[in-house]
């Protein structure tokens, strides 16, 4: 169990994901933007301008580190390189948070560059805690966990899965990163209510929110299918489930995810903006 | 080469080396910014990213590996040669190698 | 357990595999398609990973044939680490085995160095030494000097006329590229790395100096050609490639 930094240090205010090709404008006007997100990954290079512009960025910013190559969920030991290279990163740039997924993403040395699922089962719940634990013990802070996007269930799961996270916090200490658009997302694809989800959820764990865009496809039967793209703007329905949320859990670090089609730095200020008035109509 | 024309040789080389970059390195000062990628460019060295998104593209695969040309590879009259192996480190253009 | 993944990553690297079996959607009802939004994401994820990093070969084939290639490449070769700025490392060679690509002999040459300047970008950075103080050593204890040379620095030996290739699809108006051999020395004076063509004996000399020889040695590993260290020594300098001038006690 690890309790150093309390569910981290990020501001209960809008953040976005950090693209380079906005560092100019991230820098000049951040606008509403107070906080901003990197993958761990993309900053391993061992120097060059990825580097310096997070040095520049962090003496302006609280960034959060959020990893999505460390594969928690992989049945395979962490890959310890992989675990060294991140430690060094956060000790570098002590992280105002670090978050990674409930996932796998490695598999006999093969990495495959998506969040692939979990069955929820007791025997992978001891495996992502040692993980966990694994992560904790060598970061020397407590992490938050993200849940999933879910585009389909295992037969063999035994635990639902806000009980299966409220489990991991309670055995490893770690925090909670709340994906509102992968509740929503999961909701769709697994026809369960999103509202019951966040209610059902440890919000008091909750170090970190995440917002997104998606889009629509169909399963074999016809049924809606929502793909996590983050490809566009953040959907009504899931801005709606914000506020639900925050209605609940108080004021949190709110962020903004867009990673492909990636808009101009104004477009992602508008989405920013309207986390922003979520946050703000909260009772002090 | 014996060490006198070495000797020559370097103190040319440094001789000119100073010469040319003193006519550079102001040009290169300005670009200090370490923000934005050289013009043109794009930054597509800093090479592909990771993502935490899924994708809405739909990828249909080809039955077969068939090469269509529509590449810039059209454009470019170099001929294919068949002993290139043989030639590494060679730095003389090879009368084969011209377009006839 | 184990059994479990081995099954679900084998499906998403062969389209031809049965979908992993023990797959619902929220209702009990077999998950077909769903299991291929997985399958999806990995393969254009990938595909679209390869065509950044490798933007001239991209343009060279067209986007379709690039996807074509990548798809054959992450199959049988996906990343082997998460750190996706270094994925394509075994490309060069893969293109090399494509009886399909065998008439365009340049292209793993153009991967190479494609390659190579983004383990360029990449690199760790290092300080240059001030030009002037080449001038301040006589000449004959430069000869017995080493140079130390920069992280970023990457060489690349080609048969083909790689670099003007490279600059024909990334920069307006660059040349047609004419058949020959070139030697190309990639820097990063600032964060940006920068592709030349180097001069005859250049690519022998800046190999020799990068093995540790003295600068006398490497001069004299490329006298049995016509050479002059000069035009070579000027794309170090301005390329910010020399970090340090290591001198003999």
């Amino acid at each position: 169990m690890l309790d150093k930094t309390p569910l981290g240090n990020l501001p209960p205010a809008p953040g976005v994901g950090y693209k380079p090709q906005h560092f100019s404008d991230v820098m000049q006007d951040p606008a509403p933007v107070r906080w901003l997100e990197i993958h761990a990954e993309n900053y391993m290079g061992d120097g060059g301008r990825p580097l310096a512009q997070l040095r520049a960025l962090s003496e302006r910013f609280p960034i959060s580190v959020h990893g999505v190559g460390l594969s928690i969920g992989g049945d395979g030991p962490l890959d310890q390189d992989h675990l060294a290279r991140l430690a060094h990163l956060v000790d570098w740039l002590n992280p105002a948070s670090f978050s990674e997924h409930l996932a796998w993403s490695t598999h006999d040395g093969a990495f495959l560059n998506d969040l692939l699922p979990l069955p929820y089962t007791d025997a992978t719940l001891a495996r992502v805690a040692a993980h966990i634990d694994e992560v904790q013990d060598r970061l020397g802070r407590r992490m938050l966990l993200e849940n999933p996007s879910s585009y389909l269930a295992f037969a063999e799961s035994t635990w639902s899965e806000t009980e299966f996270l409220a489990e991991l916090v309670r055995r490893t200490g770690c925090g909670l990163l709340l994906d509102v658009n992968n509740v929503f997302v999961s909701a769709t694809n697994l026809g369960f209510a999103p509202r019951d989800y966040v209610d059902a959820f440890p919000l008091d764990s909750v170090g970190e929110i995440h917002v997104g865009g998606h889009d629509e496809d169909a399963d074999d039967h016809g049924a809606p299918l929502l793909i996590d793209s983050h490809g566009r703007a953040v959907a009504d329905p899931v801005w709606t489930l914000l506020e639900h949320t925050l209605a609940r859990s108080g004021p949190r670090p709110v962020l903004v995810e867009w990673d492909n089609d990636v808009p101009a730095w104004p477009v992602l200020c508008d989405e920013a903006q309207r986390a922003a008035r979520a946050l703000a109509v909260l009772p002090r | 080469m014996t060490t006198t024309a070495k000797t020559f040789a370097i103190a040319g080389a440094v001789a000119a080396a100073l010469t040319a970059t003193a006519n550079t390195a102001e040009a290169q000062s300005k670009e200090k910014c370490y923000g934005v990628a050289l013009a043109g460019q794009n930054d597509c060295a800093a090479g592909p990213g990771t993502t935490c998104a899924g994708t809405s593209k739909v990828d249909y695969q080809g039955n077969s590996w068939k090469l269509v040309d529509v590449g810039t590879c059209a454009e470019m009259s170099l001929p294919a040669s068949a002993d290139g192996g043989a030639r590494k480190g060679s730095l003389t253009p090879l009368e084969r190698d011209l377009p006839a | 357990m184990t059994a479990e993944q081995d099954r679900f990553a084998a499906a998403l690297l062969n389209p031809g595999a049965a979908r992993p079996e023990g797959l619902e959607d929220g209702g009990h009802r077999a998950a077909g398609r769903r299991f291929d939004v997985y399958r999806n994401n990995v393969t254009v994820s990938l595909i679209e990973a390869l065509q950044s990093g490798f933007p001239v070969l991209t343009r060279l084939l067209g986007e379709a044939n690039m996807a074509e290639l990548a798809r054959l490449f992450l199959r049988a070769h996906p990343p082997s680490s998460p750190r996706l700025m270094l994925y394509g490392e075994g490309l060069p060679e893969f293109i090399a085995r494509q009886e399909a690509l065998a008439h365009l002999p340049y292209l793993p040459d153009v991967a190479r160095l494609e390659l190579a300047i983004r383990q360029s970008y990449h690199a760790a950075d290092a300080a240059p030494i001030d030009p002037g103080l080449l001038a301040t050593i006589p000449p004959e204890e430069l000869l017995a000097a080493r140079l130390r040379l920069a992280p970023a620095l990457r060489l690349l030996r080609s048969d083909h006329p790689v670099c003007a290739i490279w600059r024909y699809n990334m920069e307006d108006g660059a040349p047609r590229p004419e058949a020959g051999a070139q030697d190309v020395l990639i820097t990063r004076p600032e964060f940006d790395p920068v592709p030349l063509p180097l001069p005859p004996g250049g690519g022998d000399w800046i190999a020799a100096l990068a093995e540790g020889m003295t600068i006398g040695e490497a001069l004299d590993a490329v006298a049995d050609q016509p050479f002059d260290p000069g035009p070579s020594l000027t794309l170090l300098i301005q390329g910010n490639a020399i970090t340090a001038i290591e001198r003999e006690p």
